[in-house]
């Protein structure tokens, strides 16, 4: 089970409206190297892996949520007041016509979220590869987000999603390495 | 680094499991892992070894079989 606390891992803050920036900020929200994937993909391979990693999924995981509520915060501020006319200019005439206003989980191209972006292989080293290849992708994600961003106040809590990326790849190759090692189990001679 | 190529761990099992456990679950951990970038010289499996195991080096050949079966097939 989860705590849930009332308040956002980093805050957000948005200086200029700015829908279009919306547009492309969606595809951290439902792409397939975007936080709901990475949070997905964590919390479902925790069952099959080796134990001693299993507690690292589920942190991670949980993490990823918090970032999920953080762009979710970014994509909402940039766009509630936006007017039809203004979300058409922003190129979000498409995202308007489905769902006015609301977020859904599409990536920056409207391509809906779908499970195939995610994977549980079931052996341990090719699940934990994936995770640091997905961590990767998302931090190129954050960076190519802030060249196309001029908000100073948002690129600060992209930065710092940015620099989570970092922390976990960091956490996931150390997690290869326990595997690697460790024996924890009966001797095969 | 134990650098076996097979690695097992023990999964918690419930008193209220509903199938048979399995105490110990095992999974691979190939050479790859652990060589880094191949060092020249290594010993080297003759031609027709190497065609048949699809590899020339002895220290990239890691068979699979399966490991909850004792008679190795």
């Amino acid at each position: 089970m989860w705590l849930y606390e009332k308040k956002l891992q980093y805050p957000v803050r948005v200086s200029v409206c700015n829908p279009r920036l919306a547009k492309f900020l969606i595809e951290q929200y439902g792409g397939a190297d975007g936080e709901l994937s990475a949070a997905l993909r964590y919390l479902n391979q925790r069952y099959t892996i080796p134990d001693k990693v299993i507690g690292l999924l589920t942190d991670i995981g949980t993490e990823e949520f918090a970032h999920l509520e953080m762009i979710a915060t970014m994509v909402y501020k940039l766009t509630k007041d936006a007017t039809p006319e203004e979300m058409k200019q922003a190129g979000l005439g498409d995202h308007y016509a489905n769902h006015d206003g609301a977020l859904f989980y599409h990536d920056a191209a409207g391509n809906n979220w779908t499970a195939s972006y995610i994977q549980a292989k079931g052996d341990p080293i090719a699940d934990l590869y994936e995770d640091i290849a997905a961590e990767e992708k998302a931090r190129a994600t954050y960076q190519w987000l802030i060249n196309m961003s001029d908000d100073p106040f948002l690129n600060e809590s992209l930065s710092f999603l940015r620099e989570r990326e970092i922390v976990h790849s960091q956490r996931f190759r150390e997690a290869v390495e326990l595997i690697k090692d460790s024996n924890t189990g009966k001797k095969i001679f | 680094m134990d650098t076996s190529f097979r690695k097992s761990f023990e999964p918690f099992i419930s008193r209220f499991d509903p199938c048979k456990p399995i105490p110990v679950k095992y999974y691979e951990t190939p050479p790859q892992l652990y060589l880094g970038f191949q060092p020249e010289g290594l010993e080297q499996f003759s031609p027709a070894e190497a065609l048949k195991h699809g590899t020339l080096w002895p220290a990239l050949y890691a068979p699979y079989s399966n490991p909850y079966r004792h008679d190795g097939k």
